[in-house]
């Protein structure tokens, strides 16, 4: 994108703390609501400086209960309000999962579509950063899974301004995948732009041989997977979905349909996680113009290992190349 | 908005809160079994009053209370025959707590907010739902069919305990909004053992929410006795969460009327949640897939008996010359005529056309569900081809 004069540079983190306090300053039924999201900020700052801003009737340190804050989100917002829940890590989402699949997923369409659920659940996930058990996993699939939610990951600051704004004006609920590691990453964000849909995959590196498809802290890894491998004369292709659920199959078919090609990449565990919906999907939709079958590169089928073994465990850029070089090989 | 509770500091407007806390010398165990319940209308039909709560009520809005547990019993009655005709798959009785929903239900305002569990046909009866709304979701051809907002009377909830968490959300709303509204809860002796009702209690205590937890204790949750969810009597719960609960005989359509009033007003005047715990009977199955031989005894059924919540109010009024043959013979009629109305639209009620499977599934669509509505039709129009032929 070129710099333009409304343009900044943001780490993730502060991209983030900008778009809720203009979520909070452009609408009046707009809530923040978490555990230590006041005073503190939040345990990663996400929400730094708004409770002191807006008062502590709309940046609300609740209970350290995760089912009750999205339980009473869900009041909220059927009283009018625009709940922005924050769960502090992926694995602590799973007392709020009950409200979530069957409360939160299920009401518009219970209620014949008279009321909304305009609520959005951030929720900080995958590894990376040396956390002790329960902070590093990616419980994406489940939500996506579910119909009634939506579930989107930004990976770069822009995005992450971005795509909050367009999850906090949707009239659904929203699953805001936040990639903790990337939190720090630096990255232009600009404020007055106009953002393309909040459902549509990007195409961030064009290439000819082979499509990496990457979400979230996954995406910066192929980029620096597609910059090696133009070293070794392949030229790849990177998606980044943005969105999981609705998926852009369209934008992924598109770029298959091209390099014939397809590898997908995420921390999640690779049984039943996105790549097996994405390999189903392509299969479907471009089967005579695969070379090769669908890789995937994720986790494994074992728990999140302990912090020690978290850098064998994640993709990293080896891992996306071997598989790279596997697909090649067909 | 504070997080000092009110509620904490606010002394319980019963004398029960005073003895729970000073009955150092009485064993638990006959605290529990003879808690102190609010009765303003005795089984027998006989007149009571008690120091914290009272009511006043006209001969038109005591018959009126009357009326509303001969309809809805009606109605229920009607839905269970339904169900045994095979006209709805399922139908969850409501029958022995007539005052406990009558009770609480006309307590209410307009501008009040119910979340039901899936029993409050009463109280629905109350927030004027039609009850042959209340059928589409047993019948299977929804899962709840009418517009919340409308009534303000939230959609049934089956989840066991979910809707606590709702209702305390939707409360902190009002109170932000500076309304003087109050929100109910309605829940059951089991969905008191559900961690959602706990932090309902929390979240409400600490935001001073204006919410009434009311609770329908009607012993039997399924197979399972008040006693394998609770060892204490469940009004005691609210002690430790800094606000009062109250017992209320919620088989006295009069008590449970003071009761709820009185919690009502309780959270609108700024005082935060309160638990009310009706202490009644479910006279019939859990639901009517239930066999409720299995699990207790005929003979606490008919102990219950004695106890109706709709033969008390009409010995009262008959003793006190409020209705008379006329009269009874009128609510006999206009029962018969919402039975039949119910059983006509039971009758007539549409299966919802197929494609209703894809609709309001989000708000703002999905590209999937787009995709999977299209291809479906498609298949569906590919048999409507060979039928042509």
């Amino acid at each position: 994108m070129a710099a333009t004069t409304t343009a900044k540079t943001l780490p993730m983190a502060k991209a983030l703390n900008e778009s809720l306090r203009k979520a909070l300053e452009t609408d009046p039924k707009v809530l923040i609501m978490g555990e230590d999201v006041g005073k503190l900020g939040g345990v990663f700052r996400i929400t730094d400086g708004l409770q002191k801003d807006f008062g502590e009737g709309r940046v609300i340190d609740t209970p350290l209960a995760e089912s009750g804050i999205i339980g009473t989100a869900i009041g909220l917002a059927l009283r009018g309000y625009r709940p922005v829940a924050e769960i502090q890590f992926d694995g602590f989402v799973f007392p709020a999962y009950d409200q979530i699949v069957t409360q939160l997923a299920k009401m518009h369409a219970r209620a014949l579509g008279k009321v909304k659920l305009p609520v959005v659940i951030r929720i900080p996930y995958g590894g990376g950063i040396g956390a002790v058990e329960h902070h590093s996993e990616s419980p994406e699939a489940l939500f996506a899974h579910v119909a009634g939610l939506k579930c989107v990951s930004p990976s770069n600051p822009s995005d992450a301004y971005w795509m909050l704004q367009q999850a906090i004006a949707s009239d659904d609920p929203v699953i805001f995948f936040e990639p903790k590691r990337r939190y720090w990453d630096k990255g232009e964000v600009d404020t007055e732009a106009i953002p393309g849909p909040l459902h549509k995959a990007a195409v961030v590196r064009e290439g000819t041989d082979l499509t990496l498809v990457a979400y979230g802290p996954m995406v910066k890894t192929c980029l620096e997977a597609a910059a090696a491998a133009e070293e070794e004369g392949k030229s790849l292709e990177v998606v980044d979905l943005r969105s999981i659920s609705p998926l852009d199959f369209d934008t992924v078919q598109t770029s298959v349909e091209k390099t014939g090609r397809l590898v997908v990449v995420h921390e999640a565990p690779v049984f039943f996680g996105s790549g097996a919906e994405l390999a189903a999907r392509v299969t479907e939709r471009c089967f005579y113009h695969l070379e090769a079958p669908v890789l995937r590169v994720g986790g494994f089928h074992a728990p999140y290992p302990p912090a020690r073994l978290e850098e064998e465990y994640l993709p990293n850029l080896d891992r996306v190349l071997e598989a790279v070089d596997r697909a090649l090989a067909y | 908005m504070t997080v000092e509770s009110t509620a904490a500091r606010s002394k319980p407007r019963r004398s029960s809160g005073k003895r729970t806390t000073t009955s150092g010398t009485r064993k638990r165990s006959q605290a529990a079994a003879r808690p102190e319940l609010v009765q303003l209308l005795t089984p027998e039909g006989e007149r009571v009053e008690h120091p914290d709560y009272s009511v006043d009520l006209t001969p038109d809005e005591l018959r009126g209370l009357y009326r509303d547990m001969v309809l809805t019993r009606r109605f229920d009655a009607e839905a269970t025959a339904l169900q045994r005709q095979g006209e709805l798959g399922l139908w969850a009785s409501l029958l022995g707590q007539e005052a406990a929903q009558i009770g609480s239900g006309r307590a209410l305002r307009d501008d009040d907010y119910v979340f039901p569990t899936y029993r409050e046909h009463g109280v629905a009866w109350c927030r004027g739902v039609d009850p042959t709304n209340l059928l589409g979701m047993f019948r299977g051809v929804n899962n709840g069919g009418w517009d919340p907002y409308s009534n303000n009377f939230h959609l049934y909830t089956i989840v066991i305990g979910s809707q606590a968490l709702h209702a305390t959300g939707y409360a902190m709303g009002v109170a932000k909004d500076g309304a003087d509204s109050a929100v109910v809860a309605y829940f059951g002796d089991g969905a008191s053992s559900q961690g959602d009702v706990a932090e309902a209690f929390t979240f409400s205590a600490v935001y001073n929410a204006p919410v009434v937890f009311f609770c329908q204790n009607n012993q039997w949750a399924i197979s399972e006795p008040t006693e394998r969810q609770s060892r204490v009597p469940i009004y005691q719960r609210a002690a430790g969460f800094g606000f009062p609960g109250v017992r209320v005989d919620g088989n006295d359509v009069l008590a449970v009327l003071a009761v709820t009033r009185a919690a009502l007003e309780h959270a609108r005047s700024g005082q935060g949640p309160m638990l009310v715990e009706a202490f009644t009977y479910r006279m019939g199955a859990h639901t009517t897939s239930d066999d409720p031989t299995r699990y207790r005894k005929d003979a606490e059924r008919e102990a219950w008996e004695a106890k109706d919540p709709i033969l008390r109010m009409r010995t009262y009024l008959e003793k006190e010359g409020l209705i008379d043959a006329d009269w009874l013979s009128g609510l006999d009629e206009e029962s018969d005529a919402l039975a039949q109305r119910v059983r006509e639209a039971i009758r007539t009620m549409p299966d919802p056309d197929t494609m209703a499977i894809f609709e309001n599934v989000y708000a703002d669509g999905h590209a999937l569900v787009d995709e999977e509505r299209a291809r479906f039709a498609e298949y569906l129009a590919s048999f409507a081809d060979e039928e042509g032929r």
